[in-house]
């Protein structure tokens, strides 16, 4: 291949590959320029709608209206919440597997991947009437507990994945150097893992931000979290394109810049390990 | 690393977790077994009496059931075809060293991290509204009349929306196993005389298909239950047009009250679901032994 | 103290039996080295001594306490890891520390110590290192540090020096045996390299399938090894064994002679052709096919202008001959 050749074709490579990639981009690019434009400007033809006047009407509306930081602060809760509670009970389950696998190690998680298979639906129904026979509905204590059982299998094989790197003999110094287990766990395992443990963290918050069929089966208004909230957009307030820009860009803005960040965790979090 | 002390320990600290997904797991589902046997229906409480199959009988003779199954499978096929062959394509040209490489893999994942509601919400309106969407005002430039979307074409604009938030999931994936992919195998092949074609036929096909088998199996279980874009695009219309078989399951049990047949329809789910489960389970259980 | 001693015990994985019963004493203050080839169970071993596992039967008594069933921290055993095993998240101080913490030592008691074994160990300018800031033969000093620290009743080490190059292995093992001079503590070493265990050990405990095939001091394992296998393992390079007519004519079924015994002589019985010859400068190696004998290694001092396809005749040392029988024991 000659030097001519290898310039060109990265010069269509670079092409194609940047329009490509704003082509994907390009719906939430677009949102959030209409987020900044007046409710008038937002529906005019795109070519009107970039010349027009920027402004933060849309913002101001968003929060006088709806009450955007409540919801907000339920998602916050909601995903943090969630993701904290499987943290906890994950940690020590994934110790386990990892350091002291047994016969039956390999069955457990597999098993608890297959908890994970189980679409939603086949749940709803004995979960709605639960919630609603214990006060649960619209209750971020319900939610919370709800997104933790469905997090709990991808937190327990992410961390399992990341403590399965951390080589056994030095636990086992820990344990000639007198650590005994809670001591092995909070000053030698936990340390080594948190790269492993911020990057479970991080995809989790995301996954549980975004979910999006008990959050909206089972909050109406006092624990809507924002996916909740952005629904509630979907008619007739759908047609108000700037305050409909200006609302999603803010639930979304969050989670965009965490995910940028955990980009790598996501593929292995995703395929349980599967691809790395 | 193994004394009866620390075996212990750890079948207490593995507990709290095996319980609780059990318990996730048998107690729900149980009930949901349960109720599907039985007539219950939310606006008549306390007329609950044992049926037996008739629910199932009810639910799958319905039309409504058969449409949902065709468009569930519509749904996952079609976002799959969309997603594998678009995320190959671009996980190849993602991998060619290019200038702002890092900016462009950024625009491209981002669709990834948009909540369903938001996503579903800014392509219903602010791109496929028949009077001031983006495609109408584009339309009009070419003096073309609009396209209704969601009114002529609800499934596939359904299929397209969904494909938008799954495409960057698979182009990561399998850019991930192509980065993996061995540079002094590719080079010795060059070496053999190997044309690009031959090298991507014999040696980037071979090692992207277990990737693609993931991203596959992984996707169908994500897309077989499909929810919130049909809850505030079309809300299953017109008809059942746009009705998968999660939505048909919310429509029966939490619109039309019928506990019994929505759970009988859940329970048919689960199956559906287990099916594809058992193969991605191989595959992920495959991998635990290396 | 530490005076370690095993009565017959077991260890079993599954139905895989890894160490048959098994005895050994290790007496307070000596520097025993396990060796064997890979898969002989000396890292077991080892691991039963410190409680990283459990044995499957028998009695474990260190300093006269039974410690069958002790924790690994509560034996007062201190242990240096293949891979040194080094907090990577702590700097050096703090690994060296960490012991004494776990102990719940007062700081300024940590401090000394830890201060002092640097002094010991040359790394008093490292301590706020991290461990993967530091050079290998560094970290093995820092993995040494630590197990110091602890005044422990032995000192276990698994492989130490397996992951140093060549010239650091020498060097790092010269440190140790004057650590164990300047210490007098209870030393157990395991290792696969038969040099290791020449030159360091006082008591070697020779092992194969989990057996103990000999113990003894370096040169009586030299000297008179009670079996084929310790006499092929111990000795570098490996003893001759030679088998066939030229055995029966010794009376035995195995007939062993150490290359470094042979004898370059103008009329030897043996007489054969150089096929290989390495000049080390030090010693000439030569690889010998000798007629009704076989290949033979010989050690020859020196430099003595031997080239291959030379025609040589070998003379065997009639008092240093090992014989063995058809079982393969010394007789």
């Amino acid at each position: 291949m000659s030097r001519k050749t290898t310039a060109t074709r990265q010069a269509v490579v670079t092409v194609a590959a940047w329009t490509i990639g704003f082509l994907i981009f390009f719906p939430i690019l677009w949102t959030i320029i209409l987020s900044f434009k007046s409710e008038g400007d937002a529906i005019k033809a795109p070519l009107d709608v970039l010349t027009s006047t920027w402004s933060l009407e849309s913002y101001h509306e968003v929060q006088e209206r709806s009450n955007y930081l409540k919801h907000f602060w339920n998602s916050v809760v909601l995903s943090l919440g969630s993701t904290l509670l499987a943290l906890l009970i994950a940690i020590p389950a994934a110790w386990s597997m990892a350091f002291v696998p047994g016969k039956r190690t390999k069955d457990l998680l597999m098993w608890m991947l297959s908890t994970k298979m189980m679409p939603a639906v086949g749940v709803l129904v004995p979960m709605y009437l639960m919630f609603r026979d214990f006060g649960l509905l619209d209750t971020r204590i319900g939610l919370v507990v709800v997104l933790t059982l469905i997090n709990l299998p991808i937190v327990v094989w992410m961390l399992y994945t990341y403590f399965k790197e951390i080589p056994g003999e030095i636990l086992e110094a820990a344990r000639m150097d007198g650590a005994n287990l809670r001591s092995e766990i909070l000053y030698i395992l936990t340390p080594m893992a948190v790269p492993g443990i911020a990057s479970t963290l991080l995809l989790n918050v995301i996954l549980a931000w975004n979910e999006a069929f008990w959050t909206l089966q089972l909050t109406t208004s006092n624990a809507a979290p924002l996916t909740q909230f952005i629904a509630s957009y979907s008619s007739p307030e759908g047609l108000f394109y700037a305050k409909l820009s200006a609302a999603s860009t803010m639930a979304i803005a969050p989670i965009l810049i965490l995910g940028w960040f955990s980009q790598k965790q996501l593929v292995r979090g995703l395929t349980f390990g599967a691809v790395k | 690393m193994a004394t009866e002390h620390s075996r212990t320990a750890a079948r207490l600290m593995v507990s709290p977790a095996v319980i609780l997904l059990f318990l996730w797991m048998i107690v729900p589902l149980g009930m949901t077994i349960y109720f599907s046997f039985l007539r219950y229906n939310l606006l008549m409480p306390g007329m609950e009496s044992w049926t037996g199959f008739d629910n199932y009988y009810y639910f799958i003779t319905q039309h409504a059931f058969w449409d949902a199954l065709v468009n569930t499978l519509l749904l996952v096929g079609g976002v799959l075809v969309i997603t594998v062959v678009g995320g190959v394509a671009l996980a190849l040209l993602l991998d060619q060293p290019f200038k702002g490489q890092g900016i462009v893999r950024v625009m491209v994942i981002a669709p990834f991290f948009v909540m369903p509601t938001v996503s579903a919400l800014v392509w219903k309106n602010m791109f496929m509204n028949p009077v001031n969407g983006m495609f109408a005002h584009i339309a009009k430039a070419f003096g073309l009349q609009p396209f209704d979307f969601l009114s002529h074409a609800p499934l596939a604009s359904i299929i397209l929306i969904v494909a938008w938030s799954w495409l960057p999931f698979a182009t990561l994936i399998l850019l991930t196993a192509l980065q993996s992919l061995d540079r002094e195998q590719m080079e010795a092949a060059e070496m053999d005389g190997a044309s690009w074609l031959n090298r991507f036929i014999y040696l980037t096909v071979p090692h992207l298909t277990r990737s693609i088998t993931v991203v596959v199996l992984i996707q169908t279980i994500f897309l077989l239950s499909v929810f919130a874009e049909i809850l505030v695009t079309t809300n299953g219309g017109p008809g059942t047009a746009s009705t998968n078989l999660p939505y048909l399951v919310y429509a029966q049990s939490l619109l039309n009250y019928d506990v019994g047949g929505g759970s009988a329809g859940g329970i048919i789910a689960v199956i559906l679901a287990n099916i594809v489960a058992i193969f991605l389970m191989r595959m992920i259980g495959k991998n635990l032994e290396t | 103290m530490g005076q370690i001693t095993l009565s017959s015990i077991t260890k079993s994985f599954g139905d895989v039996n890894v160490i048959p019963p098994l005895d050994l004493t290790i007496n307070d203050g000596e520097f025993v080295v396990f060796v064997g080839p890979s898969g002989c169970g000396k890292s077991t071993l080892l691991r039963l001594i410190a409680g990283l596992e459990d044995i499957s039967s028998g009695k474990i008594e260190i300093d006269g306490r039974n410690a069958t069933d002790a924790a690994p921290a509560e034996r007062g055993l201190a242990m240096v890891f293949q891979s040194y095993a080094l907090y990577p998240h702590m700097s050096v101080r703090k690994n060296i520390a960490f012991p004494l913490k776990m102990a719940k030592m007062p700081q300024a008691e940590q401090d000394r110590k830890v201060e002092n074994a640097a002094r010991i160990l040359n790394l008093s300018s490292y301590l706020d290192r991290r461990p993967g800031q530091l050079s290998g033969g560094q970290r093995q000093r820092v993995a040494i540090g630590r197990a110091i620290v602890r005044e422990p009743a032995a000192f276990l080490f698994d492989e130490p020096l397996s992951n140093l190059d060549a010239a650091l292995r020498v060097t790092m093992r010269q440190e140790i045996s004057e650590l164990h001079q300047s210490l007098k503590t209870t030393m157990i070493y395991v290792t696969h390299d038969q040099v290791e265990a020449m030159t360091m050990a006082d008591k070697i405990v020779v092992l194969n399938a989990g057996r103990i095939e000999q113990v003894g001091s370096p040169l009586e394992l030299y000297r008179s090894p009670r079996n084929l296998f310790v006499a092929g393992f111990i000795g570098s390079p490996k003893m001759n064994l030679i088998t066939g007519a030229e055995a029966d004519r010794h009376g035995c079924a195995t007939l062993g002679v150490r290359p470094e015994h042979l004898e370059v002589t103008a009329d030897g019985p043996w007489k054969g052709v150089i096929g290989l010859a390495e000049h080390l400068g030090s010693d000439t190696f030569l690889k010998v096919a000798v007629e009704g004998v076989g290949d033979l290694t010989v050690r020859v001092p020196g430099e003595r202008g031997l080239h291959h396809g030379q025609t040589i005749s070998l003379l065997p040392p009639p008092d240093k001959l090992y014989r063995f029988d058809a079982n393969g024991m010394a007789l």
